[in-house]
């Protein structure tokens, strides 16, 4: 058994220049994230040096069986952190033969609105808290938890230490090293309200980056629990009743924001998301109804509300950036199945581009 | 066990300069491979300068007991990923001892064919797109499928990731970087339709050395296999049913085909496979008629049809080749069970020669 991680493990930098890049996709359904890999001759560093490639959308729920390709554009590197060495992961999105994006493309529009001049002028920064909840695999229970029953009512787990608090964390570090091996912007992980949800941010990334990166943190972790032999589950509201749902809290700042009275820019902001509530909601993760009930440190669906260091408000403001007179907001609206390409851009056309006309 | 691996890993240049050779070759069935080891005085890279060697063809069903010797000729070198250092394998054919190829052996004849002239100047390319099925080992059933029951329909797993996905990506990774190391030409790696079922592709190869790397690659899988505890199977129907099969996608081009013009040529070359249709299939692997069925991204067996980006056809043609008016084609009907020195060869043949 050794043996085969030997040869997962080989450093072929001695052997041979040629490395290894696993491009990413995302498939049919929104959620689900696909990958296959390729060698090429040696080492890359520019996404725009990499070969376009193609994939059998017909397995996906993308494409017709007779016009079956779909092509990958290749838009962002990470170090690989399974393969190491100089072998990369690449995050692609998708487009026809001719061109086109295909419909469950929201990264080509969102990528059109952060190159708008007004919202490149304006430096958005985000910084997005990824709720997630582990579970057993053959029985769809949360890892932890008895087969057949609950644990203990929620209280103790949040951040909480122990084998009978908290359930996985093995995945959650092997999932920090290697995100930030990786590359990618991690801030931070902590245990959740309920036992077995975790959670890990990742910012200040700007723009369109804020989505490359959070898909493939979320790639990396779903192939840590590939190998952990557990599933990782995105559902906003994985257990009903008394237990916290999962989000996707997504902090926002602009340059506006940043600078001497930017207090005044995020409440103008906050005032044009309130007016526009419905239509974030929407595109803000399907089953979020389930989870924004007002209860769990989540405010009403369909309520919209802010306020300082307020977790029961839709936007919370925290109290140093009350103080300091600028800062950043956070919107706890969007569930932990969100797009970060649609949610962040999303959240940059309202506050910079739209107007109450 | 830890002892046991420090022995296994041992790196033997600094106390030997001997080697080992592992000389590996197909048996009776045409699709078991077999091998042995031997030690040479020093590291060799010329496969003409190893020794020839022999085995006991009657324990292969490819020799009678009273006369059971077979003779191996050394054909190919690849870097031993298993012992490291300067240890090789040996990709050989078998030849009587009077130096007559054996019936099952297929190198021999490919390697004429492509020695022909014709065919040499045409410089033929091939990638082969080799998909196999992971079982467990005691009950045959595929890697991560319950016991007595199915997963659920095919659609998540086609290059899906998560512990309900992907199903035996350590043994699909291993081989990557293990081929990668013994110096051949493996080209990419995906998940399969069918949950526990993968592919890997060898290629570009030119001519005889697309065979030998398919072989190669194939033998390394196995021995992966064999420390995983898991068994591969190269059928290309494993379950019936509404699961997909393996194939052994064969894609192709000649120096004109890659030329200014080469659609036409192309064209031309789909022609004259159609032709053949029958011919090919017979040689295209056995069983297969289980999963040519018009089902599946594959074309029934009995038809011949090609298309671009069409996966329902028996050979299709990539878009970029045909915007570009030149390029490579698809033949998708050989099985995951071929024996790619008998595709490879007729290709050439029924393209070039005939």
């Amino acid at each position: 058994m050794a043996l085969v991680t030997d040869l997962i493990n080989l450093n072929l930098t001695d052997s041979t220049p040629k490395i290894i890049a696993e491009y990413i996709w995302i498939g049919g359904s929104g959620m689900d994230l696909r990958s296959k890999a390729r060698t090429l001759s040696g080492p890359v560093d520019d996404p725009k040096k990499l070969p376009k490639w193609n994939y059998d959308g017909s397995s996906t729920g993308q494409a017709p069986g007779e016009d079956s390709e779909v092509i990958l554009y290749p838009q962002a590197i990470f170090k690989d952190p399974f393969r190491r060495g100089n072998n990369i992961l690449v995050m692609c999105d998708a487009y026809t033969p001719a061109g086109e994006p295909i419909p469950t493309n929201k990264r080509c529009a969102a990528a059109k609105i952060f190159s708008n001049q007004e919202v490149e002028k304006e430096v958005p920064w985000y910084g997005i808290e990824q709720e997630y909840t582990l579970l057993q695999r053959e029985i769809n229970w949360p890892l932890g938890w008895p087969q057949g029953g609950f644990p203990g009512p929620q209280g103790p787990y949040y951040c909480g230490i122990g084998a009978d608090k908290a359930f996985g964390r093995d995945i959650v570090d092997a999932h920090y090293k290697a995100c930030l091996y990786a590359g990618i912007n991690i801030s931070g992980i902590n245990g959740e309200v309920m036992p077995g949800q975790w959670e890990f941010q990742v910012g200040p990334a700007v723009g369109i980056s804020a989505g490359d990166e959070l898909w493939v943190a979320r790639y990396i972790l779903e192939r840590i629990t590939e190998i952990a032999g557990v599933v990782v589950s995105f559902d906003p509201k994985p257990i009903p009743g008394d237990w916290n749902g999962a989000g996707a809290h997504t902090n926002y700042s602009t340059k506006s924001m940043r600078e001497e009275g930017g207090y005044e820019v995020i409440k103008k902001a906050i005032a044009k998301m309130g007016l526009r509530h419905k239509e974030h909601i929407a595109a803000y993760g399907d089953g979020n109804e389930r989870r924004l009930t007002g209860r769990h440190e989540t405010a009403d669906i369909n309520s919209f509300s802010w306020g300082v260091a307020n977790r029961g408000a839709s936007i919370r403001v925290g109290r140093d950036t009350e103080k300091e007179g600028k800062g950043y907001f956070e919107d706890r609206r969007p569930a932990s199945n969100m797009d970060p390409y649609v949610v962040t851009s999303m959240i940059a056309e309202t506050t910079i581009l739209w107007n109450k006309s």
